[in-house]
């Protein structure tokens, strides 16, 4: 550790400096130690290949643990996988795992689902540490208040035989979140607005810190919707402080601190948020008492705007890169400038991802579609992000929800925000979607994607068309009253 | 990685610019989930014509590959370097590279030797007057020799060093084990560690 410095120092800086093995000199980079290292059978063969070969062990199988995620089937879970591609991948993994002494949760496991839904509910994902993963959205770990960054497969085999990242230091960012969000308005639109307000490469080079009291305001799995999107705007890691919302979450689970260890941990998360007059290297303020329901038209998540306008036009955007982008965009996406919204009709709906399955959103979704019937000709996808959050929502009756819905109530995985499994979009499909990216042919080939929150994936389950909970007036009153 | 000094070995002249990493590995073989066994995968496309410069007897085993301008051009895949690496070659010289396929080269121990595009030319003419002839890459010396021939490359200093030493970036870090095992020591009791396994109380949230 180095000796705390005179000078106020951000959250990012602070986590960085007591994570320090060695520091970078006459440019090379700093050293930096991993607290925590998730793996996943998609990222990680190729790592663990080259560990055989140079005949490296994993120097700490204790810092690290797998599960099976990207191309797990969400459906008929305990029959052999059928795509012959991804069952290789998940059989590497599970030899691999059991070569080299590391902990995984396969399919079927209770522990098992997606990477970034699995560290925090173990207890695992905690303040004040670094979380690496072969997948960009690890940014999700930061609303811990941990630095979280995603890897690639050369970075993976390096932080299993070394524990550790030559990196170079990052510029900060604080993202000021002021005010209070009304009812219907959720940590999945204020990450929208800040990706339409900063755009998909305005966070590049920077860790982002989340702050204000609408951060504040927000529970964990809110905040791990936030920082779990920092990399659709170019940021390699998002952050929130940890405050009394961080430990509550903590305090009990499986791998958190107990005892001494948990008073000692504590008193130093306290030591953790930015100093007063910390400087950061940019900063954005966004007004949360603005905020409506949001949702993207295009193809990169930075093409949105609220629910209640229109589909833009291309012609009124005066930078001609994005003028370009936005015609492209609005072929792929069919749709055409000036249509509401709201009258866009959609296909299907999917809930669920490493942005928006944990038990809240289910919860959130839950709290719209109960006693209703979704709309006809439009097919709802359900899947929670772990096989523990599907316990825990069949525990609560959620289950019986979305079957009375209409709903298909699936197992656990990544499943159609990337479609490496079997469920996918047709090509030419539209879907409202609580995941993360609305890349072209993401969600399958000729898929069309729109990101939207689960209340709003809700409401457009209900109606057919995109729809926002205000569209629903008894829904809202129930909203406000939990 | 193996240090890697001098390489002498059967060279073979391929005659050609821009060959972009798809050329040297075609996409469809990236669901592979090893590292090694990639050797059936370079120049997949060309190597299904019989006359291709790798197909002829005398090459066969060759380790020096002498190239066009703009080898290693596109996409990142690290792929490509295994290829090359897996078929046998240990150096690839060109007059320009591609900046990532350089790079991951350095990485995986293939030595990327640029050398100016009229020795590349003076290079395939004595190799070609006798097919299979080996030629030597001295890193130390950084030069090339071909019969009466012989002509310098340039390479970093950095990527050099590591190659001579036989250090990949893990092996650099690894250098720095004490300082590791040192920051081990004072890490924190609070800090997470997923083994052994606890088990979460039953009680739900």
């Amino acid at each position: 550790m180095t000796a705390s410095s005179e000078r106020p120092r951000t959250l990012a800086e602070k986590v960085w400096d007591d994570h320090l093995v060695k520091q970078g000199e006459d440019g090379t980079p700093d050293l930096i130690y991993i607290d925590l290292h998730l793996v996943h059978e998609v990222t990680s063969p190729q790592a663990f290949d080259g560990l055989r070969m140079a005949g490296r062990p994993v120097r700490r199988p204790d810092l690290t643990i797998a599960t099976e995620d990207h191309n797990t089937p969400t459906l008929d879970i305990d029959k052999p996988i059928a795509d012959l591609t991804s069952r290789t991948q998940i059989e590497t993994l599970r030899r691999n795992a059991a070569e080299f002494g590391i902990r995984l949760h396969s399919l079927g496991d209770k522990e098992q689902g997606i990477v970034h839904v699995v560290g925090p509910q173990l207890g695992l994902t905690m303040p004040g540490i670094t979380v690496v993963c072969g997948d960009s959205h690890t940014s999700t770990h930061g609303a811990f208040g941990a630095m979280a960054f995603g890897i690639g497969t050369s970075e993976v085999e390096h932080v299993l035989a070394t524990q550790t990242l030559p990196l170079k230091p990052f510029k900060t960012m604080a993202i000021n979140v002021e005010g209070t969000l009304r009812p219907g308005v959720t940590a999945k639109d204020i990450i929208l607005a800040v990706i339409a307000k900063i755009g998909t490469g305005g966070g590049q080079g920077y860790v982002l810190e989340y702050r204000g009291s609408a951060i504040r305001a927000l529970s964990m799995d809110g905040r791990m919707t936030i920082c779990n999107m920092s990399i659709e705007a170019g940021a390699r890691a998002g952050m929130v402080a940890p405050d009394e919302t961080t430990f509550a979450y903590l305090k009990g689970r499986a791998h958190a601190p107990e005892g001494a260890d948990w008073d000692a941990a504590v008193e130093y998360w306290k030591t953790l948020p930015s100093d007063e007059g910390a400087e950061f290297d940019a900063e954005v303020f966004i007004d949360a008492d603005a905020l409506e329901p949001f949702v993207t038209w295009g193809t990169n998540p930075g093409q949105g705007v609220s629910l209640s306008e229109r589909v833009p036009d291309p012609a009124a955007i005066d930078d001609q890169h994005e003028r370009a982008a936005a015609e492209r965009a609005l072929e792929y996406m069919d749709l055409r400038p000036g249509v509401p919204l709201k009258e866009i009709k959609v296909d299907a709906v999917f809930m669920g991802s490493c942005t928006n399955s944990r038990i809240e959103d289910l919860r959130a979704f839950a709290s719209i579609v109960a006693g209703k019937q979704k709309a006809e000709g439009v097919r709802v996808m359900v899947v929670p992000g772990s096989a523990r959050v599907r316990l825990e929502a069949e525990a609560e009756g959620l289950d019986k929800v979305f079957e009375a819905f209409g709903a298909e109530w699936r197992f656990a995985g990544c499943s159609m925000c990337l479609g490496m499994n079997p469920d996918q979009l047709a090509p030419g499909e539209r879907c409202a979607s609580t995941s993360n990216r609305n890349f072209e042919g993401r969600q399958g080939k000729g898929g069309r994607t729109h990101l939207v929150s689960p209340l709003v994936a809700a409401a457009t389950a209900i109606r057919g068309t995109l729809s926002s909970p205000w569209d629903l007036e008894q829904a809202v009153t129930e909203v406000e009253a939990k | 990685m193996e240090k890697i000094s001098t390489v002498t070995g059967v060279a073979v002249p391929l005659r050609r610019s821009n060959v972009d990493t798809d050329q040297i590995i075609p996409a469809v073989f990236l669901k592979r989930v090893t590292k090694t066994g990639f050797d059936d995968a370079l120049f997949h496309g060309w190597r299904q014509d019989p006359e291709f410069i790798l197909n002829q007897p005398a090459y066969r085993g060759a380790s020096v590959l002498v190239a066009g301008p703009d080898f290693g051009t596109g996409s990142s895949r690290e792929h490509a370097v295994w290829a090359l690496r897996d078929f046998g070659f240990q150096v690839v010289i060109s007059s320009r590279f591609g900046d990532i396929f350089r790079g991951n080269a350095g990485k995986q121990g293939l030595l990327a030797a640029l050398v100016a595009y009229e020795d590349i030319e003076r290079i395939w003419e004595v190799i070609e007057a006798e097919p299979g002839m080996p030629v030597t890459v001295d890193l130390v010396d950084r030069t090339v020799s071909a019969g009466e021939l012989t002509v310098s490359f340039e390479i970093d200093d950095y990527t050099r060093w590591r190659l001579l030493e036989g250090l990949d970036d893990i092996g650099l870090t690894l250098r720095e084990e004490e300082a590791i095992a040192e920051f081990e020591q004072h890490r924190a009791a609070w800090r997470p560690t997923t083994l052994p396994i606890r088990e979460p109380a039953e009680a739900g949230n």
